[in-house]
C-alpha cells in the first residue's frame, strides 16, 4: 500500500505530461466519469457538501483493518475528477495519517486556484469533510 | 463606430490569458474601462484629493466641484428634474437598500404589501425581505413566462389596498429580458403606488428618461457603464427623498447636531453620509461623457447585432438550452450545454481565455422557475467584436465534445 505522500508524487508525476490545460481537464473529466461514486441512496442531505456553484456528496467508512474508504460524487464534472484524485490519496489510509497529511499535489498541478475559498465548488469543504471524518473515527477507535 | 479603435481605449482588452487572446463576455458583471476613466481617476488623485465639502481651502473646493458637477452629468443623463433627486451610493445594491430602508421605516406598516418580481437580482429582493420581515409586511411575487417575461397582466390582480411599492428591474442580468417598466409604472400609478426601477442592468444599453418613464425610484451601478467600482445612484423623486428620514447618520447629512436635537442636511446630502467617494463619481462623469461620445442608441445597435449572431450561432450548435427568449432584451445570453454542468463549461472557456459568468447569478428564483442550479451567461459590451462571439461559439463547440461527447 502507497503512503498518502507515494501517491501524491505519482499523481503530479501523471499530470507531468500535459502542457495543455484542456488536456488536464480532458483527464479530469475521464478519472471524473470513472469515479466510483457514492450510491444514489447516500447523497443524502447528510452527506452533501453545498457549493454555491457545484454540489459534492461525501460519505466514509471504517474498513475492517482500520482504514477509511471513502464515497463521493459532484455534479460537476471537472470537481468530481478532482474529487476521484483526493479520494485516491486518502481512500485505504489510516484517520490518523490522513489528520497528519500535507496535500501539496494540488498545488503542484496546477488546480489550486479549485481551491479558493470564493470558488464554492465544495472542494475545500469536502476536504475540510474528509478531515473531520478521520478525526471522527480516530476518536471512535480508541 | 469603429469597434477596433474603441479596443484601443480599453487596454485590458490587449492581454492574453493562459496563451489565448482575452474575450471578455462578463460585462453584466463588470465593464471594463476605458483610457479616459482611469486617467481621470489618476487626475483626481493627482491633483485635487481633498475631503469635499468641508473645506474653505482651493484643493477642497476643486474635489466639490468634481463630485457635483457628476452629480449635475447623472441628473442630465437620465434627465431628472433636479440635482437634488440624484443621491451618490457605492452602486444598486446600497441605493435599494437606502430606500428599502428608508421607504419602510416612513410608509410600511405591518400587515403592508409590497409587489416585486420573479426576476430580480437578490439586491432588489433581500434588502425588501429584511425591512418588510421587521415591519410584518408581505411580499408579493410577479411571475414571468418561460419566455422570460414578465406577466404584466397579472400586476393588476397583485394590487390591493395594502400595495405600497412595486419593484422591478429594467432589464434581467440573467434572461436580459427587458421589461415594459413604462407599463408596470402607469399601473401601479393608477392606483398611486410608487415603483422602484433597478436600472443596474439597462443604464448602459437603454436611453433612460426618468421623467418620461415617470419611476419613482431608480437605482444604478457606475461600474457597470465603465466608471469605477464603489460608485453608484439612487434617483428618487423629489416629493419622496424629502419624505423619507435618512438612512444612515454621519458627517455631511446634518445641519445641525446636538445630545438635544440633530437636523438633516437638505437633499440630496441627507442621503449621503460621511466622507463621499469624489474620484469615483468624477469617474462615473467621465464614463457618461464617454458613453455619450459614442452614442448610446450607436451602443445598443452593435450590442443588438452581436447578441442576434451569438443567439443563433448557439441556437445552431444544438443540444443548447438557452434561458431567456423574450421579445425584447439587453446583451445577455444565458445557456446551458444539455447534460453539461455551467461549471464545468465555464472552467473549460476560462482556459480558452474566455471570461463567462456560471452559477445563479445572484438570481435563485430565476433558477427555480426552470429548475436548474445555474447557467453560463455571455454578456456583450460596446467592445466586444463579432470574432470574439465567433471564439465563443468554438469554446462552446469544445466544451460540449469534451463534456458530452
Ligand atoms: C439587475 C441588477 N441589480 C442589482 C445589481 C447590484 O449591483 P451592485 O453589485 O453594483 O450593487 C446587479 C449587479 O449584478 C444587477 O445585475
Amino acid at each position: 500500500m502507497l503512503t498518502i505522500n507515494e501517491i501524491q508524487d505519482e499523481i503530479i508525476e501523471e499530470f507531468s505530461v500535459y502542457d495543455e490545460w484542456l488536456d488536464k481537464y480532458e483527464y479530469l473529466i475521464e478519472l471524473g466519469n470513472s469515479l466510483d461514486i457514492i450510491d444514489e441512496g447516500q447523497k443524502t442531505p447528510d452527506n452533501i457538501i453545498q457549493g454555491c456553484q457545484s454540489r459534492v456528496w461525501l460519505d466514509a467508512k471504517m474498513d475492517s483493518d482500520g482504514t477509511l474508504n471513502f464515497k463521493a460524487d459532484s455534479d460537476a464534472i471537472i470537481t468530481k475528477g478532482i474529487i476521484a484524485l483526493l479520494i485516491r490519496v486518502f481512500n485505504h489510509q489510516k484517520p490518523q495519517d490522513i489528520i497528519d497529511a500535507q496535500l501539496y499535489f494540488i498545488d503542484e498541478i496546477g488546480l489550486s486556484a479549485n481551491l479558493s475559498p470564493t470558488r464554492a465548488n465544495g472542494l475545500l469543504a469536502m476536504i475540510k469533510q474528509i478531515r473531520y471524518y478521520a478525526l471522527a473515527f480516530n476518536a471512535l477507535n480508541k | 463606430m469603429d469597434i477596433q479603435q474603441i479596443r484601443n481605449d480599453f487596454p485590458i482588452l490587449g492581454q492574453k490569458i493562459y496563451g489565448h487572446p482575452l474575450v471578455y463576455l462578463d460585462n453584466a458583471a463588470t465593464t471594463q474601462k476605458p483610457q479616459c476613466v482611469l486617467d481621470s481617476i489618476m487626475k483626481f488623485y493627482t491633483l485635487y484629493n481633498s475631503n469635499i465639502h468641508r473645506g474653505v481651502h482651493y484643493l477642497s473646493e476643486k474635489a466639490t466641484e468634481i463630485y457635483e458637477n457628476a452629480r449635475l452629468k447623472v441628473k442630465e443623463f437620465i434627465n431628472a428634474k433636479s440635482r437634488t433627486e440624484i443621491v451618490f451610493t457605492k452602486g444598486s445594491t446600497e441605493a435599494i437598500n437606502t430606500l428599502a430602508s428608508s421607504f419602510s421605516q416612513r410608509f410600511i406598516n405591518s400587515g403592508d404589501e409590497l409587489i416585486i418580481s420573479e426576476m430580480e437580482h437578490h439586491s432588489n429582493i433581500v434588502p425588501w425581505q429584511l425591512n418588510a420581515q421587521n415591519k410584518g409586511a408581505v411580499i408579493k411575487v410577479l411571475p414571468f413566462n418561460d419566455r422570460g417575461e414578465l406577466l404584466i397582466e397579472k400586476l393588476e390582480s397583485l394590487i390591493t389596498d395594502k400595495t405600497k411599492i412595486v419593484c422591478v428591474t429594467y432589464a434581467s442580468n440573467t434572461l436580459g429580458t427587458v421589461n415594459d417598466v413604462e407599463k408596470i409604472i402607469k399601473i401601479a400609478h393608477s392606483h398611486n403606488i410608487p415603483v422602484l426601477v433597478d436600472a443596474a442592468q439597462a443604464i448602459q444599453h437603454l436611453k433612460i428618461d426618468v421623467q418620461k418613464l415617470d419611476c419613482d425610484f431608480l437605482a444604478l451601478s457606475g461600474h457597470k457603464i465603465y466608471a469605477e467600482t464603489g460608485i453608484g445612484i439612487l434617483y428618487g423623486k423629489e416629493k419622496f427623498l424629502e419624505e423619507l428620514p435618512p438612512y444612515q447618520g454621519g458627517g455631511d447629512m446634518i445641519k445641525n447636531v446636538s445630545f438635544a436635537k440633530t437636523t438633516y442636511a437638505e437633499l440630496p446630502l441627507k442621503f449621503e453620509a460621511g466622507t463621499s467617494n469624489f474620484v469615483g463619481a468624477g469617474s462615473l462623469h467621465t464614463a457618461l461623457d464617454y458613453v455619450d461620445k459614442l452614442g448610446l442608441e450607436n451602443i445598443a445597435a452593435h450590442e443588438a447585432e452581436l447578441l442576434n449572431y451569438a443567439t443563433q450561432k448557439v441556437e445552431a450548435l444544438g443540444g443548447i438550452t438557452i434561458y431567456g427568449k423574450a421579445a425584447n432584451k439587453v446583451s445577455v445570453l444565458s445557456f446551458n450545454i444539455d447534460g453539461a454542468h455551467h461549471y464545468d463549461t465555464g472552467m473549460i472557456l476560462d482556459k480558452l481565455g474566455i471570461a463567462v459568468r456560471t452559477g445563479t447569478h445572484c438570481t435563485e428564483p430565476i433558477m427555480q422557475h426552470f429548475g436548474i442550479t445555474g447557467t453560463v451567461r455571455a454578456s456583450f459590451a460596446l467592445y466586444n467584436t463579432f470574432e470574439e462571439v465567433d471564439a465563443l461559439v468554438d469554446g462552446i463547440k469544445r466544451a460540449k465534445k469534451m463534456l458530452v461527447g
